[in-house]
């Protein structure tokens, strides 16, 4: 093959990405402590100018790439502008986090600039090879920010446990594609779907078992959702904010590239799969979270509840179903971003605010942060005028539409569950009188942050074909 | 106002933004935001009068219609429009209103903002809910009802406000979420979302038979029907004044409402099918929940459980019409019920909104809603004593007040279909009036009870304003319903002769 540059350009979001993580990682050696707050702004500004490049960046319908194994499309191309967004949210609300705990190190920013990457290598994967490795450098990135408070043995604990579990699923993963690769003789998603049609169909399913295990993991779908709780609760909250939102983006892509793209063939046989998976998601994480005295388990449970909603409408298998998935994912990442930037508003130095009572009484220390936090909370609950309610609603059409109406009732009934636990934090903001009058610390950047957080999930929710029409354009 | 504004619209937004407003001006300068959410809400009314003199009461067509794309890709429209069943609610969601925002001016001391707007926004979002024509507008507005009065009883509310508005909430979601997955169905069935258009849906009678409970569990908790209306107790006695009189006087509509607008035509055959399950549960209301609230010792609760028993008066009225189509020998009955039914449900607007504005009176002198902290208080609080009198005897159906003209129409209804349905029904006669004028009996007559009694002071000219405008309403209405009946007539008349055609 010529190697022709112009090649180079659907894959320059990711190319910068890489000299950014670098730039910032060889600014970061020669900067003094006092001067970190400099690689802070560098990654931001870094991020902010490669979400200029994103949005002007040429890109009708799909080219492929790198001999198959890297595509540009739309769907990509959405995906990671919701990724860069969502970044830039995360650093923002973990600034004033790290400062404060001594935490502010550039090694923060170098692996999520990393993980990035991985992120976008995932979303942009055309073939397993290209997934695998971006889902890696991912996973790694991550496991070295849970552990980022070195001397926190809770943050070690969840590190160790992210790593090993991940690794297992990876494994997993790794084997089924094997599977998958015997049967049809490529890694290329394009040509595995074509070779699903004559390939030995018992070598294909039992590949294909191992491949929705390895996804459900990194998913946190149950039953293989035991690492979520412990590492949402053990990683510093930064950290926390980081995995609970973005990386659901890239899960959805995921998702999208593995099992659409590549093992479309087997859509009868993965659609059962999920259908299990997506039930099982929603009923032991609303349930579960109904248990929880702590807001950042809370929320694991309720990040495991969300991703089986998410499935239901990658399982419908039409084009409605995946872009309903698609602003479901993204609505979430947004959604899980303001909750966690909350309990970091709430938080400060030597104080975690990652108790349910920590909120309490909120709505007369702070009436606009609660209110933020109450649209929040309304939204994932699924009650409109928030967006939360469209991505529920828009989701269970694409089941209803499929006649799977039987899920769609499974769905809604435990979202009514989960309703319960969302309307506690209302009560506990609301209801309850404040145990502490402190005043809330943060820069004016963060709360700007979050109040614009708090309003988009209003605005989308009043209009939400705004967001869903990029969602529908991204599938054609 | 020309007829080319969107008064509709203009009706919903104004105290939604209002309320913004109110919101943002917090509570630094109390009397203003006070005084700002009076202005808003009887600016409010004034803009809804205008849907009543432009309204053309011949016609069963929706008037005042908007109509603009929402969500294109799904086929969701911004689809606004009234018809002589929503046209009246309507305005007795802005008339009253205004009383709740007065009734509060000097009770709500913590965070008055907040509550005023709660208030103003809530009933944008209840106009909403009468005049959607898009069933996703509609399930928006009717959903998003809940979050503020969800906080009004959690905030403003009693002891255990807390159980109370969780029950509240999570009993109403429970309902609407099937109400949701029956709407997406029909979206499949229909291709868009117009509640007119589901209208003339052909659904065979299984369909028709899911699609009805689903949405018999929405409406039946909203309005509460016998045996969900056990969160309505709980929610009335914990709630603020203000918050009760909301609940009772147009939440519950909503659910009637939501019986007309969506079950009669969207499932016609399956109503029909159903109807002597929806008549029993109305007649248990009416006469079982009667007697639950003889033996109530809490005055909010007692008028809660006659709110209950009222309402299946209204219930009755709506599916008696199938066993009276059913019969070729008998005509004009139908209609009876109907529009009985809908007067009820004005009418009970009206009169439960006074009877817990009354309750909120004495509350806000004594602290004390039970009945035998009472007695004597028309020794010290003449006013009062004329207007809680004149309220309770309306709410047990005196003639010459509107509580008597719904029931009677609905019980003349019932005759026409069977004889036992309008002797139970009729019952009430004797069961509400023992009840509401037993509770008046020990509250208001008889000697000074206690010290606190002897204490009270008669109603301030505010008190004196809300009730005596409730007491004009409910006289004007009992005396002569007919401009009301007048508006409605073509619609429900269109409605039955659709409900009458099989969709099989």
């Amino acid at each position: 093959m010529n190697f022709d540059t112009t090649t180079l350009i659907p894959v320059l979001p990711e190319i910068y990405l890489l000299t950014l993580a670098s730039v910032v990682l060889l600014v970061d050696i020669m900067l003094r402590d006092d001067q970190r707050l400099l690689t802070y702004i560098l990654a931001q500004a870094g991020l902010a100018a490669g979400l200029l490049l994103l949005l002007v960046l040429p890109g009708e319908g799909k080219t492929v790439v790198f001999s198959g194994h890297y595509v540009r499309d739309a769907m990509g191309d959405v995906l990671k502008i919701a990724l860069f967004v969502t970044a830039i949210g995360a650093f923002l609300y973990s600034k004033d986090y790290l400062r404060a705990r001594k935490l502010f190190k550039g090694e923060f920013y170098v692996l999520g600039l990393l993980a990035l990457l991985g992120m976008s290598v995932m979303i942009s994967a055309n073939s397993f090879l290209s997934l695998y490795l971006g889902l890696e450098l991912l996973a790694l990135s991550l496991y070295a920010m849970v552990a980022f408070d070195r001397d926190s043995p809770a943050g070690s604990e969840a590190a160790m446990k992210y790593f090993i579990l991940g690794a297992v699923a990876s494994g997993m993963l790794l084997y089924g594609i094997s599977m998958i690769y015997g049967a049809t003789g490529s890694l290329i998603f394009g040509e595995v779907s074509k070779g699903v049609a004559t390939a030995d169909r018992l070598v294909l399913v039992f590949g294909l078992v191992f491949v929705v295990i390895g996804l459900a993991f990194k998913l946190g779908a149950v039953p293989f959702h035991m690492w979520v709780p412990d590492v949402y609760e053990g990683s510093p909250t930064a950290t926390t904010l980081f995995i609970g939102s973005i990386p659901k983006i890239a899960a959805f892509a995921m998702a999208m590239r593995l099992l659409v793209d590549g093992l479309g063939g087997l859509h009868e046989d993965w659609q059962g799969m999920l259908i299990i998976l997506a039930v099982l998601s929603m009923a032991v994480g609303n349930v579960f979270a109904l248990a929880q005295g702590n807001i950042k388990r809370m929320l694991a449970y309720s990040t495991i509840s969300h991703v089986g909603f998410l499935m239901l409408g990658v399982l419908s298998g039409t084009q409605a179903g995946y872009s309903s998935s698609m602003f479901y994912a993204i609505v979430y990442a947004i959604m899980a971003l303001g909750a966690f930037g909350i309990v970091i508003l709430l938080s400060r130095e030597g104080f975690e605010a990652d108790k349910l009572a920590d909120l309490k009484g909120l709505n007369q220390r702070s009436p606009w942060f609660a209110a933020m936090m109450m649209l929040l909370m309304f939204s994932m609950a699924g009650v409109p005028p928030t967006v939360g309610f469209f991505a529920k609603l828009f989701v269970l059409q694409a089941v209803v539409g499929v006649s799977l109406t039987w899920l769609a009732l499974v769905a809604v009934f435990f979202s009514i569950i989960g309703a319960f636990y969302y309307l506690r934090i209302v009560k506990l903001m609301y209801f309850d009188k404040p145990d502490t009058d402190v005043a809330l610390e943060a820069g004016w950047d963060a709360k700007l942050g979050l109040s614009l957080n708090g309003l988009a999930i209003l605005y989308f929710g009043m209009f939400p074909a705004s967001l869903l029409s990029v969602c529908q354009v991204a599938f054609g | 106002m020309s007829a080319d504004w969107p008064i509709l619209s203009l009706t919903i937004w104004l105290p939604i933004i209002g309320g913004m407003l109110v919101l943002a001006g917090g509570d630094k300068a109390p009397n203003i935001t006070r005084w700002l959410a009076v202005l808003v809400s009887v600016a409010t009314f004034l803009v809804s009068l205008s849907l009543w003199s432009g309204f053309d009461p011949s016609t069963a067509q929706m008037q005042f219609v908007e109509r603009a794309p929402w969500i294109e890709m799904f086929r969701i429209e911004y689809y606004l429009g009234v018809d002589g069943i929503s046209m009246p609610l309507i305005l007795l969601t802005t008339f009253i209103t205004i009383l709740v925002i007065i009734a509060g001016w000097e009770v709500i001391q913590f965070k008055p903002s907040q509550y005023m707007a709660a208030f103003l926004v809530m009933e944008g979002v209840m106009v909403g809910v009468f005049s959607a024509l898009d069933a996703m507008l509609f399930y928006v507005f009717w959903e998003a009802m809940l979050i503020p009065m969800f906080l009004i009883i959690g905030i403003w509310g009693g002891p255990n406000r807390v159980y109370a508005t969780i029950k509240f909430f999570l009993y109403t979601f429970l309902g609407s979420v099937f109400m949701l997955v029956a709407l997406i169905y029909m979206y499949f069935k229909s291709g868009n979302m117009e509640i007119l258009g589901f209208h003339g849906l052909k659904l065979d009678l299984t369909e028709q038979v899911l699609i009805f409970i689903a949405f018999l569990l929405a409406f039946a908790v909203k309005v509460p029907m016998w045996p969900v209306h056990t969160w309505l107790p709980d929610a009335h006695v914990e709630a603020p004044t203000g918050g009760s009189v909301i609940l009772a006087a147009i939440m519950l509509k909503i659910g009637g409402y939501g019986f007309l607008r969506f079950s009669l035509p969207i499932t016609p055959d399956a109503s029909n099918e159903l109807d002597g399950m929806i008549i029993a549960m109305s007649l248990i209301a009416v006469v079982y929940i009667g007697f639950v609230a003889l033996v109530q010792q809490d005055m909010k609760k007692l008028i809660a459980y006659s709110s209950i028993a009222h309402m299946g008066f209204v219930t009755l009225g709506f599916f008696i019409v199938f066993i009276i189509m059913g019969r070729a020998d008998v005509t004009g009955g139908a209609v009876l019920g109907i529009e009985g039914g809908m007067v009820q449900m004005i009418s009970h607007g009206f009169i439960s909104a006074a009877m817990f504005l009354c309750v909120g009176v004495l509350y806000d002198r004594v602290h004390s809603r039970m009945i035998k902290d009472y007695g004597g208080v028309v020794n010290t609080m003449p006013w009062f004593a004329a207007f809680m009198v004149f309220f309770a005897m309306s709410n047990a159906g005196l003639p010459g007040t509107s509580g008597f003209v719904g029931e009677f129409m609905v019980i003349l209804a019932s005759f026409r279909a069977d004889f036992w349905f309008a002797f139970l029904a009729a019952t009430t006669l004797i069961v509400g009036a023992a009840y509401t004028l037993w509770m008046v009996k020990r509250v208001v007559f008889g000697d000074v009870a206690n010290h606190h009694v002897a204490e009270l002071e008669d109603i301030t000219k505010r008190e004196v304003l809300v009730l005596g405008s409730l007491a004009v309403a409910v006289l004007v209405l009992g005396l002569w319903p007919a401009p009301l009946v007048e508006v409605m007539d073509a619609t429900v008349r269109n409605l039955l002769a659709h409900v009458a055609v099989s969709k099989l």
